[in-house]
């Protein structure tokens, strides 16, 4: 996946959850859950930092620990993401 | 020292000194307004008292006093409370069905005696400094003491940020105590010893009997308590919310005050917060004179400052400034007592935390379970974040596979996380002082040896009551609130019998199933309009941060400045900075945030407005021991 997701989702985090303190930025398989980094209104500020910067739309079946809960899988549904709206056909 | 807190006691005012001890008093004056005064002295000249508060059986115990022999001066309640500890000694404490906190000098046997009621409703805080023992109903009165230095605990700080209120008998002020509720104290000879007198028990549950007979218990329990709380020469009225407690406790006096009821109530503009239409509903059913006080955000902004003053503590939520313009509404009219609907969500499980730890439990059985999660949205409507959640996410946000279901604080434990998330903001400097300390640890360590044999709502009952009613309810929303205009405050729901009485019913007919206050809603069933009476339970919330970023205060600002947060050293300053932004672009969304910006403020003005030299004005008056 591109480097760029990982990094501005990281970035993200830190300045919106961390305010700013990279030294407790999570690990990318960390659980931003168990580590008290989001609650149940950080996950919708996610979403919607998500569909902003990275132009998605994220439906709320989406919306599980699967595809959110370390930076590495949100990363990795980010570009699950583009990539199918770049392979989709036109139109669609 | 006495002036310090005036606010307390406007009607009068007295000490009594001798070469051993010194006692000061404020008086409220409720009860014998002509011979009630205060410090009190026994007729053989060796008891010498000072007290706050109301013994509401005061006229029981005066006729079985007398039956035995002693004759009264006053018809004061005071007066009776000398009697009693002349006869009993520190046993008197259990006779006494109140809210109290006083203190006698014993001059026979040169000790000084000091008791605080059951649940905590009346504060009493102490200190020791050079040899002297000094106490006070607030601690603003100890700090002209000569010598003292008002510094913030930082202990107390983490305990704030984790579980909203100081462990007794810790407090925000270094070096502070306060006398644990249900705690009595004996100063002589140089020390000072505590003993609890009494504890709330979930021991003894009456699985035998029927839910019909625990109703008539409870009925004749909550009318004599309300009708004992009406005791006063001067009018007593009540708060009316809207909600059921205060409904329940508005409807049961309106039919022991022939000449009418006084009511009075918060109202908020935003509809968010506003209960107007159930409280108008009240009106109309019970016929009360009713007066109201609008509080916006920025009366709430404007307050503010005020009411950590009277708090004296740090605080994560502006719940209490409301309160604070009510109570100055109940002066502004004259009267001074009022009865208050506080303690029903304790005593007959009404809070969402109680449903919140059955729902974990019940979604603990079955782990991956899609359909059972979806039981928070319902005990939480009101929280439009939940809308969007996934079951697999509202599971892990109430810790659904990670918490441990015989921890003794399961039932708190995702509310202290959420709280504990501000404490992002600790500086550096107070994360290393704080070193590994645990604040809930910390409240395990006090749990009582049966706890864990209680019921799992009992468990949390027992946290909710013990814990933060007089940590957080009482004081900083109850007490303190009401006193800061002089007001005293009475709650039917609190009479020590009813509690126990409480305990001792079972947990299946408090809360059944998810229906809150089950018991206590079909018990007065008759007495309220039946749109109160199936009302769901609306937690008490007043807006958050948001009522400082709309409406910007100097003192704020002031307050999140560089220097200031230095100075006090408590918070992280760059981090702190962030969150004040974000404060200004209005982006708050979470509990966190919210709690962190009103956490900080708060510290910052405690520290404003206490932790500075004092100035001694003049000499304060102590007890020798």
């Amino acid at each position: 996946m591109p480097q760029s997701i990982n990094a501005d989702i990281r970035a993200f985090i830190i300045e919106n959850f961390l305010f700013g303190d990279e030294a407790d930025a999570p690990e990318d398989d960390a659980s931003l859950i168990e580590n008290d980094i989001v609650d149940s209104t950080g996950i919708l500020e996610m979403v919607s930092f998500l569909e902003e910067h990275f132009a998605i739309d994220v439906a709320d079946p989406e919306i599980v620990p699967e595809n959110f809960d370390t930076i590495a899988r949100l990363s990795a549904f980010v570009a699950g993401k583009k990539k199918a709206r770049e392979t989709a056909p036109a139109g669609a | 020292m006495s002036a310090t807190i005036a606010h307390r006691g406007p009607d009068d005012a007295g000490i009594h000194v001798t070469d051993d001890v010194g006692l000061a008093h404020r008086r409220l004056s409720i009860v014998d307004l002509a011979d009630g005064q205060q410090p009190m002295t026994s007729a053989d000249g060796q008891l010498h008292i000072t007290y706050n508060g109301e013994i509401f059986n005061h006229v029981e115990l005066r006729q079985e006093l007398e039956s035995r022999g002693h004759r009264f001066r006053t018809s004061s309640d005071t007066e009776v409370i000398l009697h009693l500890y002349d006869e009993l000694g520190p046993d008197c404490v259990a006779q006494l069905n109140g809210d109290f906190a006083f203190a006698i000098h014993d001059a026979r046997r040169k000790r000084l005696f000091l008791a605080r009621d059951r649940m905590g409703v009346r504060p009493l805080y102490h200190t020791w400094r050079q040899g002297r023992f000094h106490f006070g109903s607030e601690i603003k009165a100890l700090l002209p003491i000569p010598g003292m230095e008002a510094r913030l605990d930082p202990f107390a700080l983490d305990q704030i940020f984790t579980l909203w209120a100081p462990i007794p008998p810790r407090t925000a002020f270094e070096g502070v105590s306060e006398l644990p509720p249900a705690h009595w104290m004996i100063v002589e000879n140089g020390a000072a010893r505590t003993q609890r007198y009494w504890d709330l028990d979930f021991s003894n549950v009456r699985h035998d009997c029927s839910e019909a007979q625990m109703a008539e218990e409870t009925r004749a329990l909550l009318e004599d308590a309300t009708r004992i709380r009406l005791r006063a020469d001067v009018e007593v009225g009540t708060y009316l919310s809207g909600g059921l407690d205060s409904s329940i406790i508005a409807a049961l006096a309106k039919r022991m005050a022939p000449a009418g009821l006084t009511s009075f109530a918060v109202t908020f503009s935003d509809p968010a917060f506003d209960e107007s239409a159930f409280q108008n509903e009240m009106v109309r059913a019970l016929g009360t004179e009713h007066h109201t006080v609008d509080c916006d955000m920025d009366e709430i902004a404007t307050v503010f400052p005020e009411v950590i003053r009277h708090m004296e503590q740090p605080i994560l939520r502006t719940g209490p400034a409301p309160l604070y313009r009510l109570s100055g509404l109940v002066r502004s009219k004259g009267i001074k007592a009022v009865l208050s609907g506080e303690g029903a969500d304790e005593v007959f499980a009404g809070y969402d935390i109680f449903k919140e730890a059955r729902i974990r439990r019940f979604c603990a059985r079955q782990p991956g379970s899609q359909l059972r999660p979806h039981l928070f949205r319902r005990i939480y409507p009101y929280l439009s974040n939940l809308k969007r959640q996934t079951p697999d996410y509202l599971a892990a946000y109430f810790g659904v596979a990670s918490d441990d279901l015989y921890d003794p604080l399961f039932s708190h434990r995702p509310r202290m996380r959420s709280t504990a998330g501000a404490k992002l903001f600790f500086s550096d400097a107070l994360k290393a002082t704080l070193g590994d300390y645990d604040a809930a640890d910390e409240l395990a360590t006090t749990l009582p040896d049966a706890f864990s044999e209680w019921h799992p709502l009992h468990q949390a009952q027992y946290l909710e009551t013990r814990f933060l009613l007089p940590g957080y309810i009482l004081s900083s929303q109850g007490d303190r609130m009401a006193m800061a205009h002089g007001i005293e405050t009475r709650f039917p729901f609190l009479d020590h019998r009813l509690v126990m009485h409480a305990a001792q019913t079972p947990a299946s007919i408090k809360l059944k199933g998810l229906r809150e206050k089950h018991l206590l809603r079909e018990t007065m069933r008759d007495v309220v309009p039946p749109q109160i009476a199936d009302r769901p339970k609306q937690p008490y919330r007043a807006p958050e941060a948001s009522a400082f970023t709309d409406h910007a205060q100097a003192y704020v600002e002031e307050a999140f400045e560089k220097s200031a947060l230095e100075e006090n050293g408590n918070f992280h300053v760059e981090k702190t900075a962030r969150l004040y932004k974000k404060s200004r672009l209005n982006s708050f969304t979470g509990f966190r945030d919210n709690a962190a910006f009103v956490g900080i403020l708060s510290t910052q003005l405690w520290s404003q407005q206490f932790a500075r030299p004092v100035r001694i004005t003049d000499q304060p008056l102590a007890v020798r021991a």
